[in-house]
């Protein structure tokens, strides 16, 4: 084996390891396979690599986990931390990973659901009034029925996460319901029941009908 | 935080305990080296993995608690080492698994191998993950690795098995 061949061959040889444990570039993984296909004894080698590397994982894999104490330390410790003035300008894509990394996989399948159908029924809303408009001609009296969005009877709806926009339009129009703002914090609507103000009583009885249905979590009574 | 926690202190555990080969110290460095991943978070800027930005945390800080530990308790864990070696019948039994008598030699390595092959085999770090763990050029990675692999060889041959390497 001349020189060339000599360096060449030992520089892949301290190459197996990485190849064994696949973290080696493409190409170099790419050298190393070319060279074990044609060397006998370079690949008698990786053989004792895979040997060293399967011994290593059932080495550290025997040696168990701490204990729960080490959790407990290291938050008793984090709690004894000065609070942290919350950055501002730096860094902003960390802590939106660290804010969604709070969350657990169902819950932002849950928030992403939310999210699209709030951004879906604000499009309809939004759509909704604009035809209104667009069929508006001339001028109201004063009795006609009212779009002031403070006018008349509310309350505050969350809808199901699994309910779909389709299922809330369908919600709405049987119950001759509009979302008069939202979503708010919390994935809330105002929704108006009624274009006049109603006694308590009368508007108990509509929330009491409306919270049976499938697509409503959460209804309140708000001014 | 708690995400973060549950997905790596096992292994950064096992990094740490293979070096500082005490199971007590082991745990209180895991609750440090969290701590610290706490306080820095807002510094680390991506470039590498998480799991790498840990290990090199937890490195330094199991290499400062080597480095305060008394003299007559590294030349005890020395002896044990040594007793591990002798041809008790626990060991002329464990001859007979190859794979025991290799993990035996893989515990018998000097911090600096142990650290080296733990990464490359269990952490599944690559070449420049390493040098930037361990603080040392790439090319010295490679050598280190092979004279780590070397010494396990070395190991192998007192214990009776001869590899024909290198």
């Amino acid at each position: 084996m001349n020189t060339k061949k000599k360096e060449a061959h030992s520089e892949l040889e301290e190459l197996l390891p990485w190849h064994a444990a696949g973290t080696l570039s493409r190409s170099d993984a790419r050298r190393v396979e070319d060279a074990l296909a044609h060397d006998p004894e370079l690949a008698r080698r990786y053989a004792l690599v895979r040997d060293e590397l399967g011994e290593t994982i059932h080495l550290n894999e025997t040696l168990g986990a701490p204990s729960a104490r080490a959790m407990e330390k290291l938050f008793a410790k984090i709690d004894a931390e000065p609070a942290r003035r919350p950055a501002v300008s730096l860094n902003l894509s960390a802590r939106v990973t660290e804010f969604f990394a709070g969350f657990s996989p169902r819950t932002l399948a849950f928030a992403g659901g939310a999210a699209v159908l709030a951004i879906l029924l604000q499009a309809g809303f939004i759509a909704g009034v604009m035809i209104k408009e667009t069929k508006t001609s001339g001028y109201e009296t004063a009795s006609a029925p009212s779009t002031d969005p403070g006018v008349g009877a509310f309350t505050l709806i969350r809808f199901a996460p699994q309910a779909t926009q389709d299922d809330v339009t369908k919600f709405l129009a049987a119950n001759k319901l509009s979302i008069a703002s939202g979503p708010m914090a919390g994935g809330l609507y105002k929704v108006r029941v009624a274009v006049t103000g109603l006694p308590k009583a009368e508007l108990a009885n509509i929330v009491k009908k409306l919270q049976e249905d499938k697509v409503v979590t959460f209804i309140a009574t708000t001014e | 935080m708690q995400v973060l926690f549950a997905r790596h202190h096992v292994r950064v555990y096992r990094f740490v305990l293979r070096l500082v080969r005490n199971d007590a110290t082991a745990e209180d460095l895991i609750s440090e080296v969290f701590l610290d991943v706490w306080r820095q978070a807002g510094k680390f800027e991506g470039r590498s993995q998480v799991s790498t930005w840990m290990l090199s945390i937890a490195r330094f800080k199991a290499l400062s608690v080597l480095r305060r530990r008394p003299e007559a308790e590294l030349d005890d864990e020395t002896a044990e080492r040594i007793e591990d070696q002798s041809d008790d019948p626990e060991t002329a039994l464990a001859k007979k698994d190859k794979g025991a008598v290799l993990r035996k030699c893989l515990t018998a390595l000097s911090t600096e191998h142990r650290e080296i092959i733990d990464l490359v085999y269990y952490h599944e770090k690559s070449v420049e993950e390493v040098a930037g763990i361990v603080g040392i050029p790439e090319a010295t990675v490679k050598t280190r690795m092979f004279y780590a692999r070397k010494k396990l060889s070395e190991l192998l041959k007192e214990q009776g098995i001869d590899r024909g390497w290198p």
